[in-house]
């Protein structure tokens, strides 16, 4: 007889348990109380957020498999696809920053290349505490060499990422590990459990006690009483995972094999049931044959083990000597744990005797879904009310943006990645998109990630549209067309109305852009109950966006580099003034205002004419200026970037009307270019009547901007460089954060 | 010309370095397999960057007992030459086919960034012909060559020191960045010249090393 206390234990409710004791006719036992409590936790099941998530678009020309496998794919032509997905390890991660952020990207990994994708690069997105909590720097120091540990040890260069740092992260930061791997379309792997009779074969490290309610615990809310649950942590040993990779890739050359899935969240249980699932067909798994790292372990907990580096095979019959040789060459281990059945039932063993008898389509496609209320918070309309601020110095402003968390360098994490192996790297981290080299074809492919919580807070609608705006726009920055996305929706408690009010309205904006823009999201997560005390984060969702690029690969940079380029703003100048913007957070410490609004098929246009001037080199340089506003843009292509050396710029502040909302103001739809003036018919022969306004010609040392004369800015370049360079390094050798 | 490239189970560079070699004429990879002893005729081997065998021990402690490794010791001892990269440096310290040792960088953090290398001998079968000053990649986190003043004084004296850092990244004694055996047949470096041999991946002064060989092989 099932307890309450066990339901509660388990995060189950009476009505889901009641559901499941009545298909099944029967109690349920401990056994199964645990696999039905991961099973149908909101990571595995996304029982709050399956019924929003129908309304992104997932399908396109390009996309050969959309959400709902370990990874989505995309096609980008002569044969070859892009294979990628983002995935949270958020709980995790602030539990044990290096283990917690390591097995993320562990994790991430093993989704790819159990589709018959090499990885070829990585991202990161992450969200920290305010400097000055006590945990943050702890925080950052463990998750960054976490992501680095496993990387560069496996070998797969991280490119590039994001990283902000705010007060609601303070008890709960984010971890969002994207990677994206090749393969051929005609060498893609599915998790599918067909044939019946087939051998279900474990691959990979042993099963130890770690992890166990991992995925329940994702889907739980933090509280200070709950600061130890280091048990839940799981350890990553990236050695292994490529011993594994390689297998695997050998292994599906080899024909010996119907499907193949990383035991991720959930471990054992849920990659043996969705493989079922999605073949329709039930399991056998005689539990006592998996290979143990500790002794004396249950069938409930080697079910709920998150231990790392094993994948879950399912052979052709008789091919078990191919899979096991190949194992061996690799010092793995490759056992026959079970058999495909037609009953439909997933059935565990141990000794013997039956431990478990589940209905497969009870945990996968008959788990609960919700439809849970909304509300537009209370709140909502006090925050969006901006509040009068009086403009200070412009450029002691831009200093202090420059230098803030939000806007300095980040070199300090990516030195510590190894963003080059693989030697395809084209554009490393620190410029608007990464761009990497496919071998052995004539393409590449740009990455970004971005999220802004500000502009989502506030307006989860607009704040949505602009992800995926700003995504695009950074791809375009670099002559790439956006293929595909992956999203990671960060959101707190969606049991309270005001939070699923958010996470629908930022997955309509999403799906808005993403329609407009031609961007299917092919795979994505969701992690909920991002909260401590009740406390929500702000809501965070993520978009990693991937681009195409064909053939030769344009010289841009994001950089000036050389003096006597002309310097323009192309894009429509109106202003929706300052609201939601790191200028209010940073200087004012204000979070308010509406963001500005997106101009959907104004947006669409521009990355059209901006990726044809990368294209056609008559542009030398490419940054998008969203946050931060055109001053912090305009700084930005003054500063050093590895063997480019700073160079200044004299020019007038382009667009009218309220000064502060034309230098800080986050308005979409504007990038700022760099080019020879002798290309200036050519460049708006290009934009076809979309504006470009010229800011001023690069020289010099100093960003001096005027406005009808009057000076606005005037500050020394090597003031700017040294604010955004060492703020990070300061804070993280132990100094309270640079000011 | 045949150059082979090991690859332990955890080398990461491996394909890196063959697809490298296969970009020069004259030159055409071999990949040769840590669990066999066999050279397979090759003419030079290369042992490429990674985590060997995990390196949670010393990095290149146990790679240097594999098969591949007694087979290539014998190779380096008939004079034929042998290239270490980063990991691969690490291994043939752990031989004794290079002095010294690779500790843990200064600040104890991994580093991947250019760095600028000073080339001081042009007479080993990997550097004739190099320029005086190389930008190349380093990707690391125990790059920090170490020796007793004795070895330093010893090959600093016979002139072992190959390449040393303009600005010293990792805290490595007298600035070492790479050593080449007594015999000069034998180079290690932490740099890594298969990741600059195409000018839009920032630059080609890693191709040099496979041209020297090309013409010594000759």
């Amino acid at each position: 007889m099932i307890t309450a206390e066990q339901l509660k234990k388990h995060k189950l409710t009476a009505g889901e348990y009641g559901h499941a004791r009545d298909v099944l006719g029967r109690e349920a036992s401990l056994t199964e109380l645990g696999v039905l409590s991961v099973m149908w936790s909101e990571h595995c099941s996304y029982k709050s957020s399956r019924k929003h998530l129908a309304r992104l678009p997932t399908t396109g020309p390009r996309v050969v498999i959309g959400p709902g496998e370990n990874a989505g794919v995309v096609d980008v032509g002569d044969g070859w696809c892009v294979c990628f997905k983002m995935e949270s390890h958020n709980h995790p991660s602030f539990i044990e920053p290096r283990q917690g952020a390591a097995t993320g990207v562990g994790g991430i990994l093993r989704d790819v290349f159990t589709m018959g994708a090499r990885p070829i690069a990585a991202l990161n997105s992450l969200r920290f505490g305010r400097p000055e909590h006590p945990k943050t720097r702890h925080l950052v120091d463990g998750v960054v060499s976490g992501i680095g540990g496993y990387g560069n040890c496996f070998g797969v260069p991280t490119v590039g990422g994001e990283v902000v740092f705010d007060a609601s992260y303070d008890g709960n930061c984010l971890v969002n590990a994207f990677v994206v791997g090749t393969m051929k379309r005609d060498a893609i792997f599915l998790g599918l459990a067909t044939g019946i009779g087939n051998p279900v074969i474990y691959v990979g490290a042993r099963t130890g006690r770690d992890g166990i309610h991992g995925a329940t615990m994702a889907s739980d809310e933090f509280s200070d009483k709950k600061a130890v649950e280091r048990p839940t942590v799981q350890v990553g040993d990236p050695f292994q995972e490529k011993l594994l990779l390689e297998a695997c890739l050998e292994l599906m050359r080899s024909d010996a094999i119907v499907g193949i899935q990383d035991m991720g969240a959930a471990g054992l249980t849920s990659s043996s049931v969705e493989m079922a699932g999605r073949a329709g067909n039930g399991l056998l798994l005689e539990l006592d044959k998996v290979p143990l790292r500790e002794e004396g372990m249950t069938p409930y907990e080697l079910l709920l083990s998150e231990s790392q580096e094993r994948m879950l095979i399912v052979a052709k019959q008789g091919r078990e000597e191919d899979v096991r040789k190949i194992f061996d060459k690799w010092d793995l281990q490759a056992v026959v744990i079970g058999r495909v059945t037609d009953d439909g039932i997933w059935r565990c063993t141990w000794h013997g005797e039956e431990v478990c008898a589940l209905p497969v389509p009870l945990l996968t496609d008959e788990a609960p879904k919700y439809d849970r209320p909304q509300a537009r918070p209370d709140w909502q309309d006090a925050v969006q009310v901006l509040p009068t601020v009086t403009a200070g110095d412009a450029s002691a402003d831009l200093l202090a943006l420059i230098g803030s968390p939000d806007h300095c360098s980040r070199e300090w994490i990516w030195s510590r990645y190894d963003h080059q192996v693989g030697a395809a790297t084209v554009i490393r981290p620190g410029s608007d998109a990464a761009v990497v080299r496919m071998h052995d074809t004539t393409k590449a492919i740009a990455l970004t990630v971005d999220g802004n919580s500000r502009h989502v807070y506030l307006d989860p609608v607009q704040g949505g549209m602009g992800v995926i705006a700003e995504g695009a726009r950074n791809l375009a920055c670099v002559g790439a067309v956006a293929v595909g996305a992956t999203d990671n929706l960060n959101f707190g408690n969606p049991e309270r109305p005001a939070i699923m009010w958010q996470i629908a309205n930022a997955i309509d904006g999403l799906a808005a852009g993403c329609r407009a823009l031609d961007v299917p999201i092919v795979s994505g997560n969701v992690s909920l109950y991002n909260e401590t005390d009740g406390n929500a984060i702000l809501p965070t969702p993520t978009v990693a966006m991937v681009g195409l690029i064909e053939g030769e690969l344009p010289a841009i940079g994001a950089r000036l580099g050389r003096a006597g380029l002309e310097v323009a703003v192309i894009g429509a100048l109106p202003t929706h003034g300052v609201g939601g913007s790191s200028w209010l957070a940073r200087v004012h410490g204000l979070l308010r205002g509406k963001p500005p609004t997106v101009d959907l098929v104004a947006e669409k246009a521009l990355h059209t004419a901006l990726i044809k001037l990368v294209r056609e080199g008559l542009v030398e340089v490419a940054h998008d200026s969203a946050d931060g506003g055109v001053a912090l843009a305009l700084a930005e292509i003054c500063l050093p970037l590895r063997s480019d050396a700073s160079v200044g710029l004299v020019g007038e502040l382009p667009g009218s009307g309220d000064r502060t909302a034309r230098l800080f103001g986050e308005d979409h739809g504007r990038v700022v270019i760099a080019y020879d003036r002798h290309q200036a018919p050519a460049i708006d022969a290009v934009l076809a009547g979309i504006p470009r306004t010229v800011v001023g010609i690069s020289g010099g040392s100093r960003l001096t901007l005027t406005d009808a004369g009057a000076p606005v800015i005037d500050v020394a370049i090597d003031a700017l460089t040294a604010r955004w360079r060492d703020a990070m390094p300061t804070y993280l050798a132990g100094d309270p954060w640079p000011v | 010309m045949n150059v082979g490239v090991v690859t332990f189970p955890g080398s990461n560079c491996d394909a890196d370095f063959r697809r490298a070699i296969d970009r020069v004429e004259g030159l055409r990879a071999v990949a040769l397999w840590h669990k066999d002893t066999d050279l397979s005729g090759v003419d030079a081997v290369v042992l490429p960057g990674g985590f060997s065998y995990g390196d949670y021990l010393r990095c290149g402690a146990i790679a240097r007992f594999s098969p591949m490794m007694q087979s290539v010791a014998r190779f380096a001892a008939q004079g034929r030459p042998v290239l270490g990269v980063c990991n691969g440096f690490q291994i043939l310290c752990e031989a004794h086919l290079l002095p010294g040792v690779l500790m843990q960088n200064r600040d104890l953090s991994f580093l991947c960034k250019d760095v600028t290398i000073l080339v001081e001998r042009t007479d080993t079968p990997w550097t004739r012909g190099l320029a005086n000053k190389l930008v190349l990649p380093i990707a690391h986190g125990d790059g920090n060559w170490q020796a007793d003043d004795e070895t330093v004084k010893r090959i600093e004296g016979d002139g072992q020191v190959v390449f040393r850092y303009q600005s010293n990244p990792n805290g490595a004694r007298n600035d070492v960045a790479g050593l080449c055996n007594a015999a000069r047949n034998v180079v290690g470096l932490m740099p890594h010249p298969e990741r600059a041999v195409d000018p839009l991946l920032g630059g080609t002064d890693g191709l040099g090393f496979l041209t020297s060989l090309v013409e010594v092989l000759a």
